[in-house]
Protein backbone atom coordinates (compact mmCIF):
# COMPACT_ATOMS: atom_id res chain seq x y z
CA UNK A 1 0.00 0.00 0.00
CA UNK A 2 2.54 2.55 0.78
CA UNK A 3 4.42 0.78 -1.74
CA UNK A 4 2.31 1.67 -4.47
CA UNK A 5 2.20 5.35 -2.72
CA UNK A 6 5.85 6.27 -3.17
CA UNK A 7 5.78 5.26 -6.98
CA UNK A 8 2.45 6.83 -7.07
CA UNK A 9 4.13 10.03 -5.87
CA UNK A 10 7.47 9.82 -7.53
CA UNK A 11 5.33 9.42 -11.48
CA UNK A 12 3.90 12.76 -10.49
CA UNK A 13 6.85 14.35 -9.32
CA UNK A 14 8.79 12.63 -13.06
CA UNK A 15 5.91 13.97 -14.88
CA UNK A 16 6.18 17.43 -13.62
CA UNK A 17 10.26 17.36 -13.75
CA UNK A 18 9.94 16.21 -17.50
CA UNK A 19 7.02 18.89 -17.98
CA UNK A 20 9.70 21.96 -16.46
CA UNK A 21 12.32 20.36 -18.87
CA UNK A 22 10.37 21.39 -21.75
CA UNK A 23 9.91 24.58 -20.62
CA UNK A 24 13.41 25.15 -20.22
CA UNK A 25 14.58 23.64 -23.03
CA UNK A 26 12.08 24.97 -25.38
CA UNK A 27 13.36 28.04 -26.14
CA UNK A 28 17.19 26.00 -26.84
CA UNK A 29 15.29 23.64 -29.39
CA UNK A 30 13.58 26.46 -31.18
CA UNK A 31 16.74 27.87 -31.75
CA UNK A 32 18.14 25.13 -32.94
CA UNK A 33 15.34 24.16 -35.52
CA UNK A 34 15.39 27.81 -36.87
CA UNK A 35 18.86 28.09 -37.02
CA UNK A 36 18.94 25.98 -40.40
CA UNK A 37 16.07 28.30 -42.49
CA UNK A 38 15.70 31.12 -44.32
CA UNK A 39 13.84 34.18 -43.00
CA UNK A 40 10.77 32.99 -45.04
CA UNK A 41 10.48 29.61 -43.67
CA UNK A 42 11.08 31.26 -40.38
CA UNK A 43 8.54 33.94 -40.59
CA UNK A 44 5.99 31.13 -41.81
CA UNK A 45 6.64 28.65 -39.53
CA UNK A 46 8.67 29.03 -36.79
CA UNK A 47 7.96 25.58 -34.99
CA UNK A 48 8.42 23.14 -37.92
CA UNK A 49 11.53 21.10 -38.61
CA UNK A 50 13.89 22.87 -41.39
CA UNK A 51 12.96 21.71 -44.78
CA UNK A 52 17.28 20.96 -45.56
CA UNK A 53 19.85 21.41 -43.39
CA UNK A 54 23.01 23.82 -44.75
CA UNK A 55 25.28 25.37 -42.96
CA UNK A 56 25.52 28.60 -44.93
CA UNK A 57 23.66 31.06 -42.91
CA UNK A 58 26.42 29.78 -39.89
CA UNK A 59 29.35 30.31 -42.30
CA UNK A 60 27.78 33.61 -43.10
CA UNK A 61 26.76 34.64 -39.64
CA UNK A 62 31.35 33.69 -38.86
CA UNK A 63 32.15 36.06 -41.54
CA UNK A 64 29.87 38.90 -40.49
CA UNK A 65 30.62 38.98 -36.64
CA UNK A 66 33.99 38.59 -37.23
CA UNK A 67 34.01 35.43 -35.07
CA UNK A 68 37.67 33.85 -34.95
CA UNK A 69 38.77 37.72 -34.34
CA UNK A 70 36.12 37.70 -31.63
CA UNK A 71 36.40 34.59 -29.92
CA UNK A 72 39.86 35.48 -29.38
CA UNK A 73 39.07 38.47 -27.68
CA UNK A 74 36.49 36.99 -25.13
CA UNK A 75 39.19 34.03 -24.17
CA UNK A 76 42.30 36.42 -23.30
CA UNK A 77 39.74 38.77 -21.31
CA UNK A 78 38.27 35.84 -19.16
CA UNK A 79 41.76 33.43 -19.12
CA UNK A 80 44.11 36.59 -18.45
CA UNK A 81 41.64 38.50 -15.71
CA UNK A 82 40.74 35.11 -13.89
CA UNK A 83 44.05 33.55 -13.51
CA UNK A 84 45.21 37.37 -11.91
CA UNK A 85 42.11 37.11 -9.94
CA UNK A 86 42.88 33.95 -8.98
CA UNK A 87 46.54 34.51 -7.58
CA UNK A 88 46.49 37.99 -6.30
CA UNK A 89 43.12 37.28 -4.26
CA UNK A 90 44.32 34.00 -2.81
CA UNK A 91 47.33 35.77 -1.47
CA UNK A 92 45.91 37.99 -0.01
CA UNK A 93 43.09 36.04 1.68
CA UNK A 94 46.35 33.96 2.99
CA UNK A 95 48.10 36.83 4.73
CA UNK A 96 44.45 37.68 5.89
CA UNK A 97 43.81 34.62 7.61
CA UNK A 98 47.34 33.88 8.91
CA UNK A 99 48.48 37.43 9.98
CA UNK A 100 45.62 39.11 12.32
CA UNK A 101 46.48 42.69 12.69
CA UNK A 102 43.88 45.79 12.70
CA UNK A 103 44.90 46.71 8.76
CA UNK A 104 44.10 42.80 7.91
CA UNK A 105 40.84 43.54 9.48
CA UNK A 106 39.78 46.62 8.16
CA UNK A 107 40.50 45.24 4.37
CA UNK A 108 38.54 42.46 4.73
CA UNK A 109 35.75 44.17 5.60
CA UNK A 110 36.16 46.80 3.30
CA UNK A 111 36.58 44.23 0.68
CA UNK A 112 32.99 42.29 1.58
CA UNK A 113 31.09 45.82 1.86
CA UNK A 114 32.37 46.59 -1.47
CA UNK A 115 29.97 43.55 -2.85
CA UNK A 116 26.96 45.73 -2.33
CA UNK A 117 28.22 48.36 -4.46
CA UNK A 118 26.12 49.19 -7.66
CA UNK A 119 28.31 48.79 -11.09
CA UNK A 120 26.22 52.03 -12.16
CA UNK A 121 27.43 53.67 -9.18
CA UNK A 122 31.02 53.81 -10.09
CA UNK A 123 30.60 53.82 -13.99
CA UNK A 124 30.58 57.70 -14.40
CA UNK A 125 33.56 57.96 -12.65
CA UNK A 126 35.61 55.04 -14.30
CA UNK A 127 34.60 56.83 -17.90
CA UNK A 128 36.11 60.16 -16.75
CA UNK A 129 38.79 59.28 -14.54
CA UNK A 130 40.53 56.50 -17.49
CA UNK A 131 38.79 57.78 -20.55
CA UNK A 132 38.99 61.56 -20.61
CA UNK A 133 41.42 62.38 -17.78
CA UNK A 134 44.18 59.44 -18.03
CA UNK A 135 42.72 58.17 -21.58
CA UNK A 136 43.62 54.96 -20.37
CA UNK A 137 40.44 54.10 -22.60
CA UNK A 138 42.47 55.05 -25.84
CA UNK A 139 45.90 54.14 -24.78
CA UNK A 140 45.32 50.63 -23.45
CA UNK A 141 42.03 49.62 -23.77
CA UNK A 142 42.79 45.99 -22.79
CA UNK A 143 45.29 45.80 -19.76
CA UNK A 144 42.73 48.66 -17.98
CA UNK A 145 39.92 45.91 -18.83
CA UNK A 146 41.75 43.32 -17.12
CA UNK A 147 42.59 45.57 -14.08
CA UNK A 148 39.66 46.31 -13.47
CA UNK A 149 37.61 43.29 -13.38
CA UNK A 150 40.56 42.09 -10.81
CA UNK A 151 39.81 44.93 -8.97
CA UNK A 152 36.23 43.83 -9.45
CA UNK A 153 36.02 39.73 -9.01
CA UNK A 154 38.72 40.57 -5.80
CA UNK A 155 36.42 40.80 -3.29
CA UNK A 156 34.56 37.57 -3.64
CA UNK A 157 37.04 35.76 -4.62
CA UNK A 158 39.54 36.73 -1.62
CA UNK A 159 36.21 36.19 0.81
CA UNK A 160 35.81 32.49 -0.43
CA UNK A 161 39.02 31.78 -0.31
CA UNK A 162 39.21 33.35 2.95
CA UNK A 163 36.59 30.85 4.43
CA UNK A 164 38.83 27.67 2.67
CA UNK A 165 42.19 29.26 4.39
CA UNK A 166 40.75 29.52 7.68
CA UNK A 167 40.15 25.20 7.67
CA UNK A 168 43.55 24.59 6.41
CA UNK A 169 45.52 22.87 9.83
CA UNK A 170 48.12 25.19 10.98
CA UNK A 171 50.75 22.53 11.61
CA UNK A 172 51.68 22.20 8.56
CA UNK A 173 53.08 25.88 7.88
CA UNK A 174 54.52 25.75 11.58
CA UNK A 175 56.69 22.88 10.54
CA UNK A 176 57.67 24.98 7.20
CA UNK A 177 58.76 27.56 9.18
CA UNK A 178 60.55 26.36 11.67
CA UNK A 179 62.76 24.42 9.06
CA UNK A 180 63.41 28.48 7.83
CA UNK A 181 61.17 28.87 5.21
CA UNK A 182 60.07 32.37 4.53
CA UNK A 183 55.80 33.15 4.20
CA UNK A 184 56.32 33.82 0.62
CA UNK A 185 58.12 30.18 -0.12
CA UNK A 186 55.85 28.75 2.81
CA UNK A 187 52.40 30.05 0.26
CA UNK A 188 54.00 29.21 -3.16
CA UNK A 189 54.91 25.50 -1.94
CA UNK A 190 52.68 24.51 0.64
CA UNK A 191 49.73 26.98 0.50
CA UNK A 192 48.99 27.22 -3.51
CA UNK A 193 48.83 23.54 -4.43
CA UNK A 194 46.61 23.18 -1.36
CA UNK A 195 44.52 25.82 -2.72
CA UNK A 196 44.08 24.07 -6.38
CA UNK A 197 40.42 23.02 -5.93
CA UNK A 198 39.29 26.00 -4.16
CA UNK A 199 40.75 27.77 -7.19
CA UNK A 200 38.96 25.64 -9.83
CA UNK A 201 35.69 26.26 -7.86
CA UNK A 202 36.51 30.33 -8.05
CA UNK A 203 38.04 30.50 -11.46
CA UNK A 204 34.34 29.11 -12.80
CA UNK A 205 32.35 31.61 -11.03
CA UNK A 206 34.74 34.27 -12.68
CA UNK A 207 35.12 32.83 -16.01
CA UNK A 208 30.56 32.81 -15.82
CA UNK A 209 30.64 36.16 -15.04
CA UNK A 210 33.53 37.56 -17.22
CA UNK A 211 32.81 35.34 -20.18
CA UNK A 212 28.97 37.11 -20.39
CA UNK A 213 30.17 40.73 -18.84
CA UNK A 214 28.56 43.43 -21.17
CA UNK A 215 27.99 47.14 -20.07
CA UNK A 216 31.99 47.47 -18.29
CA UNK A 217 33.63 45.87 -21.39
CA UNK A 218 30.79 48.00 -24.11
CA UNK A 219 32.35 51.33 -22.38
CA UNK A 220 35.86 50.73 -22.99
CA UNK A 221 36.53 48.69 -25.93
CA UNK A 222 35.04 50.97 -28.84
CA UNK A 223 37.63 49.98 -31.24
CA UNK A 224 35.83 46.78 -33.49
CA UNK A 225 38.76 44.67 -33.71
CA UNK A 226 38.89 44.56 -29.38
CA UNK A 227 35.19 43.35 -29.05
CA UNK A 228 34.08 40.59 -27.13
CA UNK A 229 31.08 38.56 -27.79
CA UNK A 230 28.37 40.00 -26.20
CA UNK A 231 29.86 43.29 -27.58
CA UNK A 232 29.90 42.14 -30.69
CA UNK A 233 25.81 39.93 -30.63
CA UNK A 234 25.21 43.62 -29.30
CA UNK A 235 26.17 45.71 -32.38
CA UNK A 236 25.16 42.56 -34.94
CA UNK A 237 21.28 42.89 -33.64
CA UNK A 238 21.26 46.50 -34.43
CA UNK A 239 22.98 45.88 -37.93
CA UNK A 240 21.02 42.74 -38.22
CA UNK A 241 17.33 43.82 -36.71
CA UNK A 242 14.51 41.23 -37.24
CA UNK A 243 17.12 39.25 -39.73
CA UNK A 244 16.50 36.40 -37.91
CA UNK A 245 18.45 34.20 -40.34
CA UNK A 246 21.41 35.11 -39.65
CA UNK A 247 20.89 36.56 -36.04
CA UNK A 248 19.72 32.98 -34.64
CA UNK A 249 22.79 31.44 -35.95
CA UNK A 250 24.51 34.42 -34.34
CA UNK A 251 23.01 33.61 -31.03
CA UNK A 252 23.86 29.98 -31.17
CA UNK A 253 27.59 30.65 -32.04
CA UNK A 254 27.71 33.27 -28.85
CA UNK A 255 26.40 30.68 -26.74
CA UNK A 256 28.14 27.43 -27.88
CA UNK A 257 31.80 27.90 -26.54
CA UNK A 258 29.92 28.21 -22.75
CA UNK A 259 28.23 25.36 -23.37
CA UNK A 260 30.42 23.40 -24.47
CA UNK A 261 32.73 24.72 -21.23
CA UNK A 262 29.40 23.64 -19.12
CA UNK A 263 29.37 19.86 -21.09
CA UNK A 264 32.87 19.65 -19.92
CA UNK A 265 32.93 20.62 -16.15
CA UNK A 266 29.42 20.27 -15.45
CA UNK A 267 30.16 18.95 -11.90
CA UNK A 268 33.14 21.05 -11.06
CA UNK A 269 30.68 23.99 -12.10
CA UNK A 270 27.71 22.46 -9.70
CA UNK A 271 29.95 21.85 -7.03
CA UNK A 272 31.29 25.25 -7.37
CA UNK A 273 28.20 27.33 -7.35
CA UNK A 274 27.39 25.49 -4.01
CA UNK A 275 30.65 26.16 -2.72
CA UNK A 276 30.94 29.73 -3.66
CA UNK A 277 27.09 30.69 -2.58
CA UNK A 278 27.12 28.62 0.90
CA UNK A 279 30.44 29.77 2.37
CA UNK B 1 68.68 46.68 15.10
CA UNK B 2 66.59 43.65 14.85
CA UNK B 3 63.29 44.59 15.56
CA UNK B 4 63.66 47.44 13.01
CA UNK B 5 64.67 44.39 10.51
CA UNK B 6 61.57 42.15 11.46
CA UNK B 7 59.40 45.21 10.91
CA UNK B 8 60.71 45.98 7.03
CA UNK B 9 60.59 42.44 6.94
CA UNK B 10 56.74 42.71 7.92
CA UNK B 11 56.15 45.09 5.65
CA UNK B 12 57.40 43.82 2.72
CA UNK B 13 55.38 40.44 3.10
CA UNK B 14 52.24 42.76 3.65
CA UNK B 15 52.89 44.23 0.64
CA UNK B 16 53.51 41.56 -1.19
CA UNK B 17 50.39 39.57 -0.59
CA UNK B 18 47.81 42.06 -0.27
CA UNK B 19 49.11 44.90 -2.39
CA UNK B 20 47.72 43.70 -5.53
CA UNK B 21 44.44 43.10 -4.36
CA UNK B 22 44.76 46.59 -3.10
CA UNK B 23 45.64 47.97 -6.19
CA UNK B 24 43.58 46.77 -8.60
CA UNK B 25 40.56 47.15 -5.77
CA UNK B 26 41.70 50.51 -5.65
CA UNK B 27 41.68 51.14 -9.41
CA UNK B 28 38.29 49.69 -9.72
CA UNK B 29 36.28 50.06 -6.79
CA UNK B 30 37.55 52.65 -4.46
CA UNK B 31 39.04 55.36 -6.34
CA UNK B 32 36.23 55.45 -8.22
CA UNK B 33 33.73 55.71 -5.58
CA UNK B 34 35.11 58.27 -3.89
CA UNK B 35 36.04 60.43 -6.96
CA UNK B 36 31.76 59.62 -7.63
CA UNK B 37 30.46 60.81 -4.80
CA UNK B 38 32.75 64.06 -4.98
CA UNK B 39 31.17 64.14 -8.58
CA UNK B 40 27.77 64.22 -7.16
CA UNK B 41 28.47 67.51 -5.30
CA UNK B 42 29.61 69.46 -8.11
CA UNK B 43 27.80 70.51 -11.05
CA UNK B 44 29.92 68.96 -14.08
CA UNK B 45 27.96 67.65 -17.38
CA UNK B 46 30.70 66.17 -19.53
CA UNK B 47 33.69 64.91 -19.67
CA UNK B 48 35.15 68.71 -21.04
CA UNK B 49 32.85 70.48 -19.38
CA UNK B 50 34.38 72.56 -15.81
CA UNK B 51 33.92 71.06 -12.44
CA UNK B 52 32.66 73.16 -10.19
CA UNK B 53 31.30 72.55 -6.48
CA UNK B 54 27.80 72.90 -6.43
CA UNK B 55 26.74 71.25 -3.21
CA UNK B 56 23.25 69.51 -3.26
CA UNK B 57 22.32 70.79 -6.73
CA UNK B 58 22.97 67.47 -8.70
CA UNK B 59 20.95 65.87 -5.70
CA UNK B 60 18.16 68.27 -5.74
CA UNK B 61 17.63 67.84 -9.42
CA UNK B 62 18.08 64.14 -9.31
CA UNK B 63 15.21 63.73 -6.84
CA UNK B 64 12.93 66.37 -8.96
CA UNK B 65 12.96 63.89 -11.75
CA UNK B 66 9.82 62.25 -12.08
CA UNK B 67 10.87 59.73 -15.03
CA UNK B 68 13.84 58.43 -12.35
CA UNK B 69 11.49 57.81 -9.24
CA UNK B 70 8.91 56.04 -11.78
CA UNK B 71 12.18 53.91 -13.27
CA UNK B 72 13.06 53.31 -9.61
CA UNK B 73 9.72 51.58 -8.60
CA UNK B 74 9.21 50.07 -11.87
CA UNK B 75 12.83 48.70 -10.78
CA UNK B 76 11.01 48.00 -7.14
CA UNK B 77 7.94 46.13 -8.58
CA UNK B 78 10.85 44.01 -10.80
CA UNK B 79 12.63 42.96 -7.41
CA UNK B 80 9.74 42.17 -5.72
CA UNK B 81 8.24 39.79 -8.01
CA UNK B 82 11.51 38.16 -8.95
CA UNK B 83 12.07 37.62 -5.66
CA UNK B 84 9.06 35.63 -5.12
CA UNK B 85 8.89 33.68 -8.04
CA UNK B 86 12.43 32.88 -8.53
CA UNK B 87 12.63 31.37 -5.09
CA UNK B 88 9.71 29.62 -5.33
CA UNK B 89 10.46 28.24 -8.69
CA UNK B 90 13.82 27.48 -7.45
CA UNK B 91 12.55 26.07 -4.25
CA UNK B 92 10.02 23.68 -6.37
CA UNK B 93 12.57 22.34 -8.35
CA UNK B 94 15.54 22.18 -5.38
CA UNK B 95 12.57 20.20 -3.54
CA UNK B 96 11.64 17.52 -6.75
CA UNK B 97 14.74 16.93 -7.81
CA UNK B 98 16.27 16.09 -4.41
CA UNK B 99 13.46 13.26 -4.07
CA UNK B 100 15.30 10.53 -4.99
CA UNK B 101 13.82 10.04 -8.40
CA UNK B 102 15.76 8.72 -11.93
CA UNK B 103 17.61 11.33 -13.38
CA UNK B 104 18.13 13.70 -10.73
CA UNK B 105 21.60 14.42 -11.69
CA UNK B 106 20.19 15.26 -15.24
CA UNK B 107 17.37 17.65 -14.49
CA UNK B 108 19.57 19.82 -12.20
CA UNK B 109 21.81 20.27 -14.72
CA UNK B 110 19.84 21.07 -17.33
CA UNK B 111 17.47 23.60 -15.02
CA UNK B 112 20.83 25.41 -14.21
CA UNK B 113 22.20 25.98 -17.59
CA UNK B 114 20.29 29.05 -19.14
CA UNK B 115 22.14 30.68 -16.28
CA UNK B 116 25.39 30.55 -18.25
CA UNK B 117 23.47 32.45 -21.10
CA UNK B 118 24.63 36.27 -20.42
CA UNK B 119 21.56 38.64 -20.13
CA UNK B 120 22.25 40.27 -22.72
CA UNK B 121 22.12 37.40 -25.26
CA UNK B 122 19.06 36.16 -23.37
CA UNK B 123 17.68 38.64 -24.18
CA UNK B 124 17.77 38.18 -28.02
CA UNK B 125 16.96 34.73 -27.58
CA UNK B 126 13.35 35.45 -25.74
CA UNK B 127 12.75 38.21 -28.31
CA UNK B 128 12.64 36.38 -31.03
CA UNK B 129 10.55 33.74 -28.83
CA UNK B 130 7.99 36.41 -27.73
CA UNK B 131 7.96 38.45 -31.02
CA UNK B 132 8.07 35.46 -33.34
CA UNK B 133 7.22 32.47 -31.87
CA UNK B 134 4.37 33.33 -29.54
CA UNK B 135 1.37 34.71 -31.38
CA UNK B 136 1.75 31.64 -34.05
CA UNK B 137 1.49 29.43 -31.30
CA UNK B 138 -1.36 32.05 -29.77
CA UNK B 139 -3.42 32.02 -33.19
CA UNK B 140 -2.68 28.37 -34.06
CA UNK B 141 -4.51 27.26 -30.77
CA UNK B 142 -7.18 30.86 -30.32
CA UNK B 143 -5.14 31.88 -27.23
CA UNK B 144 -5.51 35.35 -27.47
CA UNK B 145 -3.26 36.37 -24.55
CA UNK B 146 -0.52 34.43 -26.61
CA UNK B 147 -1.17 35.97 -29.88
CA UNK B 148 -0.20 39.50 -28.26
CA UNK B 149 3.09 40.47 -29.03
CA UNK B 150 3.83 40.52 -25.43
CA UNK B 151 7.27 42.86 -25.77
CA UNK B 152 4.53 45.86 -27.51
CA UNK B 153 2.55 45.97 -24.73
CA UNK B 154 3.52 48.05 -21.93
CA UNK B 155 1.80 45.76 -18.91
CA UNK B 156 3.13 42.18 -20.64
CA UNK B 157 6.26 43.48 -21.58
CA UNK B 158 7.14 43.87 -17.66
CA UNK B 159 5.87 40.37 -17.12
CA UNK B 160 7.67 38.85 -20.02
CA UNK B 161 11.10 40.54 -18.55
CA UNK B 162 9.80 38.97 -15.25
CA UNK B 163 9.48 35.31 -17.16
CA UNK B 164 13.10 35.37 -18.59
CA UNK B 165 14.71 36.12 -15.14
CA UNK B 166 13.02 33.00 -14.05
CA UNK B 167 13.93 30.99 -17.03
CA UNK B 168 17.45 32.68 -16.68
CA UNK B 169 17.88 32.32 -12.42
CA UNK B 170 15.90 29.72 -10.76
CA UNK B 171 18.52 27.25 -11.80
CA UNK B 172 21.42 29.04 -10.02
CA UNK B 173 18.85 29.22 -6.79
CA UNK B 174 18.05 25.51 -7.40
CA UNK B 175 21.69 24.68 -7.01
CA UNK B 176 22.09 26.35 -3.44
CA UNK B 177 18.89 24.87 -2.11
CA UNK B 178 20.01 21.41 -2.89
CA UNK B 179 23.22 22.19 -1.00
CA UNK B 180 20.42 23.05 1.86
CA UNK B 181 18.04 20.11 1.42
CA UNK B 182 20.81 18.19 1.54
CA UNK B 183 21.97 19.00 4.46
CA UNK B 184 18.81 18.64 6.41
CA UNK B 185 20.37 15.72 8.99
CA UNK B 186 18.47 12.51 7.63
CA UNK B 187 17.59 11.14 11.18
CA UNK B 188 14.95 14.18 11.70
CA UNK B 189 13.45 13.22 8.39
CA UNK B 190 13.58 9.50 8.98
CA UNK B 191 11.90 9.58 12.16
CA UNK B 192 8.94 12.06 11.07
CA UNK B 193 7.96 9.02 8.65
CA UNK B 194 8.11 6.82 11.01
CA UNK B 195 6.17 8.96 13.50
CA UNK B 196 3.64 9.21 9.78
CA UNK B 197 3.97 13.08 9.11
CA UNK B 198 2.38 14.22 5.68
CA UNK B 199 4.52 15.51 2.97
CA UNK B 200 3.15 18.54 3.83
CA UNK B 201 3.89 19.02 7.03
CA UNK B 202 7.32 18.09 7.09
CA UNK B 203 7.49 20.32 4.57
CA UNK B 204 6.66 23.27 6.30
CA UNK B 205 7.26 22.35 9.68
CA UNK B 206 10.71 21.04 9.64
CA UNK B 207 12.64 21.35 5.61
CA UNK B 208 11.49 25.06 5.59
CA UNK B 209 12.50 26.14 8.91
CA UNK B 210 16.10 24.06 8.98
CA UNK B 211 16.42 26.51 4.90
CA UNK B 212 16.76 29.76 6.33
CA UNK B 213 20.54 29.80 5.93
CA UNK B 214 19.67 29.29 2.54
CA UNK B 215 17.07 31.86 1.79
CA UNK B 216 19.00 34.62 3.33
CA UNK B 217 21.42 33.57 0.71
CA UNK B 218 19.08 33.26 -2.38
CA UNK B 219 16.74 36.55 -1.38
CA UNK B 220 20.45 38.18 -0.80
CA UNK B 221 21.25 37.52 -4.34
CA UNK B 222 18.12 38.07 -6.02
CA UNK B 223 17.57 41.56 -4.23
CA UNK B 224 20.87 42.75 -5.33
CA UNK B 225 20.92 41.31 -9.20
CA UNK B 226 17.84 42.42 -9.73
CA UNK B 227 18.18 46.03 -8.81
CA UNK B 228 21.44 45.87 -10.75
CA UNK B 229 19.47 44.91 -14.23
CA UNK B 230 20.61 45.85 -16.90
CA UNK B 231 21.74 43.50 -19.91
CA UNK B 232 18.54 41.87 -19.75
CA UNK B 233 16.50 44.91 -20.21
CA UNK B 234 18.75 46.68 -22.58
CA UNK B 235 18.42 43.62 -25.49
CA UNK B 236 15.00 42.51 -24.47
CA UNK B 237 12.78 45.19 -24.77
CA UNK B 238 15.32 48.21 -24.25
CA UNK B 239 13.13 49.77 -21.69
CA UNK B 240 10.24 50.34 -24.27
CA UNK B 241 7.49 50.52 -24.63
CA UNK B 242 7.68 54.01 -24.01
CA UNK B 243 9.83 53.31 -21.40
CA UNK B 244 7.52 51.44 -19.59
CA UNK B 245 9.93 48.69 -19.04
CA UNK B 246 12.94 51.46 -18.22
CA UNK B 247 14.61 50.15 -14.89
CA UNK B 248 16.74 52.36 -12.75
CA UNK B 249 20.32 50.87 -14.08
CA UNK B 250 19.35 51.80 -17.67
CA UNK B 251 18.13 55.02 -16.34
CA UNK B 252 20.89 56.45 -14.78
CA UNK B 253 22.88 54.75 -18.01
CA UNK B 254 21.08 57.20 -19.96
CA UNK B 255 21.45 60.65 -17.88
CA UNK B 256 24.62 60.00 -17.31
CA UNK B 257 26.33 58.95 -20.46
CA UNK B 258 24.11 59.11 -23.02
CA UNK B 259 21.86 62.61 -21.90
CA UNK B 260 25.71 63.81 -20.85
CA UNK B 261 24.45 64.95 -17.26
CA UNK B 262 27.35 63.73 -15.18
CA UNK B 263 27.02 64.75 -11.56
CA UNK B 264 23.03 63.93 -11.95
CA UNK B 265 23.48 60.94 -12.82
CA UNK B 266 26.29 60.17 -10.20
CA UNK B 267 24.12 61.58 -8.17
CA UNK B 268 21.02 59.39 -9.32
CA UNK B 269 23.65 56.24 -8.82
CA UNK B 270 24.43 57.26 -5.07
CA UNK B 271 20.90 57.67 -3.97
CA UNK B 272 20.53 53.67 -5.83
CA UNK B 273 23.32 52.46 -4.00
CA UNK B 274 21.90 53.96 -0.59
CA UNK B 275 19.19 52.03 -1.21
CA UNK B 276 20.46 48.82 -2.22
CA UNK B 277 22.70 49.12 1.10
CA UNK B 278 19.76 50.05 3.45
CA UNK B 279 17.64 46.80 1.45
CA UNK B 280 20.11 44.20 1.69
CA UNK B 281 21.55 45.49 5.03
CA UNK B 282 18.26 45.13 6.84
CA UNK B 283 17.48 41.76 4.72
CA UNK B 284 20.42 39.52 6.06
CA UNK B 285 20.14 41.66 9.51
CA UNK B 286 16.43 40.40 9.91
CA UNK B 287 17.03 36.91 8.14
CA UNK B 288 19.35 36.43 10.43
CA UNK B 289 17.35 36.78 13.75
CA UNK B 290 15.23 34.51 11.66
CA UNK B 291 17.65 31.98 11.46
CA UNK B 292 18.63 32.28 15.48
CA UNK B 293 15.01 32.01 16.28
CA UNK B 294 14.53 29.25 13.94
Amino acid sequence: MVEKQKTLTSTIVFTFLVMALIVFAFPFFLLIINSFKSNGEILQSPFSLPNSYSFDQFVMAIEKMNFVVTIFNSLIITLLSTVFILLFSGMAAYYIVRVKSKFNNILFAILVASMIIPFQSIMIPLINIYGSKLQWIDSAPIPLLIALNIGFGGSLSVFIFHGFIKSIPFELEEAASIDGSTPKQTFFKIILPILMPTSVTIGILNVMWLWNDYLLPSLILNNEALYTLPIQMKVFNGTYMNNWELLIPAILLTILPILVFYLIGQRMIIEGITQGSVK
Amino acid sequence: MKGKQLGLKKISNQLFFTGPTLIFFSIALLIPFLYGLFLSFTNMTSPISPMELAGLDSYRTAFQDVKFWSSMWLTIKYVAATIVLVNVVGFTLAYLVTSGIKGQNFFRAAFFTPNLIGGLVLGYIWQFIFVQSMPQIGEKLGFEILRLGWLGDEQLAFWAVVIVTIWQSSGYLMIIFIAGIVSVPRDIIEASTIDGVTTMRRLRSIVLPMMVPSFVVTVFLTLKNSFMVYDLNLSLTNGGPFDSTKMVSMHVVQKGLIESNYSVGQAQAIVLFVIVAVITGLQVYFSKKLEVEA
